[in-house]
């Protein structure tokens, strides 16, 4: 028998039950141009007119969901946001050993028991200083996880823009509150608070 | 026979911060004479200029790892070639100790660590001091 299988799959919902009507339709629409006899061209019509509205139904969630947004901003959004993690655990584990050093000589210079006291417990603050070389070696593999996410649903929609030409571009606009809650910037794309306070100075009281 | 504690030690690890610690660690335990370097090339750059008594390495750098680095210094027919090896590592897995084993470490300490245990695992590959 010819047409089309349908295999659905468990907790697929709403996007299993658009493909088996697609199917069905097709298969219906098959069967019908076999059997030919007594079946109006005006029925193969409807039928293949409900299944382009399925469709172009079908190409606007997939527009909706804007897989490229996935990959050309939020994922590298969020490995920004993740290197600058990194990178300020980095600063701020410089400066506390920074006072270590500074602690540690004064310590050598008081000596005796005191000195040592003062030393112990600089040397506990070097151990737990480790923390940012390990919590940097994890969000380095999560970074490698997500550029390889992000790799995928670019292929994803490389494919998809091959296959379905002319996907509506849906961009969402950010209103101005929500435009105002993207802190903390991150280094680079920020201004500094010198700049923030010569600015403000600009404006006078 | 005592550590003689002036010997050089070289530590190896591509985070700045980690070296650091190592660094005053070393400090605290008396191993005043500490060179560092951020990856396994660097590393082994080093050892063949200069001899030194330890070295500590980190495991996870790019572009040459730790394990690369030791399997380099073991597989040189140079002085160097026997230099006692620690190599310090995040990941514990089993598989990892062993193939760091085979290419002939010395001994293997998961971060995060304490300076009694880097003081330890350097007394049982240089002796106790």
């Amino acid at each position: 028998m010819s047409g089309v299988s349908t295999h659905p799959q468990e907790g697929d919902g709403e996007r299993s039950e658009k493909k088996q009507r697609i199917v069905r339709i097709i298969n219906s629409v098959i069967d019908k141009v076999e059997k030919a006899e007594g079946v109006s061209r005006e029925a193969i019509y409807h039928e293949l007119k409900d299944l382009q509205h399925i469709i172009e139904e079908s190409r606007r969630e997939i527009a909706m969901a804007r897989p490229k947004d996935i990959s050309d901003k939020d994922i590298p959004g969020a490995t920004d946001e993740l290197d600058a993690v990194v990178e300020a655990t980095a600063q701020a584990t410089g400066s506390i050993m920074d006072a270590c050093d500074v602690i540690s000589d004064k310590a050598m210079e008081i000596g005796g028991d005191g000195g040592d006291a003062i030393m112990d417990q600089v040397t506990k603050i070097y151990e737990s200083c480790s923390f940012q070389d390990i919590t940097g070696q994890r969000i380095t593999k999560v970074v490698k996880t997500l550029k390889s996410i992000e790799e995928t649903i670019n292929k994803l929609t490389h494919i998809m823009e091959e296959k379905m030409p002319g996907l509506p571009d849906h961009e969402p606009e950010m209103s101005y509150e929500e435009s105002l809650l993207n802190g903390p910037q991150l280094p680079g794309q920020a201004i500094s608070q010198d700049d923030i306070d010569k600015l403000l100075a600009e404006f006078g009281d | 026979m005592s550590v003689d504690k002036n010997m050089n030690v070289l530590i190896v690890d591509d985070y700045t911060t980690m070296l650091r610690i190592i660094k005053n660690l070393l400090k605290q335990l008396g191993f005043n004479n500490v060179d560092e370097a951020t990856d396994g090339s660097m590393a082994l750059e080093k050892v063949k200029k200069k001899s030194y008594g330890l070295i500590i390495s980190d495991w996870n750098m790019e572009p040459m790892t730790g394990l690369d680095f030791l399997k380099h210094v073991r597989a040189a027919n140079e002085p160097y070639k026997n230099t006692p090896f620690i190599m310090i590592t995040a990941e514990s897995k089993t598989e990892n100790v062993i193939a760091a084993k085979q290419a002939g470490v010395n001994n293997y300490i998961v971060k995060p660590f304490n300076a009694e245990t880097l003081k330890s695992k350097i007394a049982t590959v240089l002796g106790d001091f």
